[in-house]
């Protein structure tokens, strides 16, 4: 049993999330946007976290806004203590599109944090070199790219550059892995599959992780508590535990219980995109 | 693409050549056109091989000029290029400057270096640096400027400095736009040297061809001619050969993919 904590009270346990009335808004005056409504949102560390809900309903702002990559116009945000986010915790995050760098290999592309990142980026190019190259090899192997690494982007389908996506975003061991639909181009054996290696990344290391996906079932499978939002501008209609036990199986999505947790969360998204329940 | 593809579109590109110099030979030999007017291509060839040892200082001279004066613009164009392209403000505020400033003719240059520096081989260099460093301010700041933004959020995201950015996704971004430059600027710096050469030096091609005109002898001022654009093409080759081993990525060649 890895979950049991309850939404928005964490008690002692650390907090690496932290959204207090964070609201990001596009625009000036009259073009003036809402993409995201004022949400405050706690995730402590370890925690596995998916977001769901309809589209364009703010899930992937809240994702830039844990990054840093995005300042919230009203409220705060803090990740691991700090209002940078980079510099308080290392970060991996897989953007919805593979966004692989097109003059780099596979092999490059996924050492890429490598050279980036503290400690690794001093020990890029001297000592640790093979060291990086071989764990970048595993990684490929696992998501069933081997043989790949020194193939470039543009001679990938969409599906593998997304896995080789995935393993850039964990290369670097992070403390917080930040998800944007990783699986989404992928079908459904592949993400299946992909699953598995996440959840098994995840119980080894127990990096804390923020997933945002359309797929309910994915969530169930994956994550320890599950926060719907609403239409756009979002906010977070319901923040339900995940208690199944783990190590999860596909067999199980299958279970009464996990089609039911299932039921419950579709019906809240239909309710959020304002239509009634077809048939 | 296959390899006799390839090797049969290189041999079209000499037939096409080779055409042209007949085809220019037989039509000067059909309407009996007088050397003073048009000299046929054997004899600037001919020309061309008996004053070698005199041409070749003034080609030498004339390639120095332009290659000093081409680095100088690379290097300025380059920074210009760069700062136009990272920030927002500057390029709204330098661009109108720079627009007009490459809509100045150039010939129009030579006389206020002469007036500077003296004549010979100052103007020449300065001439062929401003002539050519425009295209490259122009590229290097649109390949900055249209990264996309998802490239340089994925290093953000790892809490890269500005400087890793420009390293490793700015920089790399720009090669396809800088090669491209490159071979556009190669050819307007020697049309920058040989314009400075013919009005104010007594060095160089331009100033070969100047002083053959004046003593009607035609066929050294196309033998010139020629030379020049010999020295352009060949360089033009060199850095295509470059950009090919550089960003096969940006045209997703194969061979590059193998290599």
């Amino acid at each position: 049993m890895t979950s049991g904590t309850y939404p928005n009270d964490l008690g002692a346990e650390r907090v690496a999330i932290a959204l207090s009335g964070a609201a990001v808004t596009f625009g000036r005056g009259a073009r003036k946007t809402a993409a995201l409504s004022p949400t405050t949102l706690k995730i402590a560390e370890g925690e596995f976290v998916a977001l769901v809900g309809p589209s364009g309903c703010g899930k992937s702002t809240i994702l830039k806004l844990a990054s840093g990559l995005l300042q919230p116009s009203e409220g705060a945000v803090i990740v691991g203590g700090r209002e940078t986010a980079a510099k308080a915790m290392r970060i991996g995050m897989a953007f919805q599109n593979p966004t692989m760098l097109p003059w780099l290999t596979v092999e490059r592309n996924i050492m890429l944090p490598l050279k980036i990142v503290r400690p690794f980026r001093g020990e890029y190019r001297a000592k640790r070199r093979t060291e990086f190259r071989d764990r970048a090899h595993a990684l490929l192997d696992q998501v069933g790219l081997k043989g790949f690494a020194d193939k470039y982007p543009w001679q990938l389908s969409g599906g593998m550059q997304q896995r080789a996506n995935l393993c850039r975003a964990l290369i670097h061991e992070p403390r917080l892995l930040l998800l944007d639909e990783p699986f989404g181009a992928l079908d459904q054996f592949t993400r299946e599959e992909l699953w598995g290696v996440l959840q098994e990344l995840w119980l080894a290391r127990k990096p804390t992780v923020l997933l945002v996906t359309h797929d309910l079932k994915e969530a169930g499978y994956l994550a320890s508590r599950i926060c719907v939002m609403s239409a756009r501008p979002g906010r977070i209609l319901d923040d339900s535990p995940v208690d199944f036990p783990r190590p999860r199986t596909v067999a199980m999505t299958f279970d009464p219980d996990f089609v039911a947790l299932n039921q419950r969360l579709r019906a809240r998204i239909v309710e959020a995109r304002g239509g009634a329940e077809q048939s | 693409m296959t390899d006799f593809a390839a090797v049969r579109r290189k041999l079209w590109a000499v037939a096409l050549i080779v055409g042209f110099f007949l085809l220019w030979e037989a039509l000067c030999l059909a309407l009996d056109v007088s050397d003073l007017v048009l000299p046929r291509p054997s004899q600037v060839f001919a020309t061309l091989f008996a004053r070698l040892p005199i041409l070749w200082p003034h080609i030498l001279q004339t390639l120095m000029t332009t290659m000093i004066g081409f680095v100088g613009g690379v290097v300025i164009g380059v920074a210009i290029g760069a700062l136009i392209g990272v920030s927002k403000v500057a390029y709204d505020t330098a661009y109108p400057l720079l627009i007009g400033f490459s809509s100045i003719p150039k010939v129009a240059v030579v006389p206020i270096f002469v007036l500077w520096f003296g004549s010979g081989t100052v103007p020449a260099v300065l001439t062929s640096l401003v002539i050519c460093f425009f295209p490259i301010v122009v590229n290097v700041a649109t390949g900055l400027a249209t990264t996309e933004p998802e490239l340089e959020d994925v290093l953000k995201a790892l809490g890269a400095s500005k400087a890793d950015i420009l390293w490793n996704v700015g920089l790399p971004r720009v090669m396809p736009f800088f090669f491209a430059a490159l071979k556009v600027s190669i050819t307007y710096a020697f049309v920058g040297t040989v314009l400075a050469e013919t009005v104010a030096s007594n060095r160089g091609v331009g100033n070969v061809m100047m002083s053959a005109s004046s003593n009607f002898d035609v066929p050294l001022v196309f033998a010139g001619l020629f030379v020049l654009a010999g020295l352009g093409v060949a360089l033009y080759v060199a850095f295509s050969l470059i950009e090919r081993r550089v960003t096969g990525w940006a045209s997703r060649r194969d061979d590059f993919a193998a290599a």
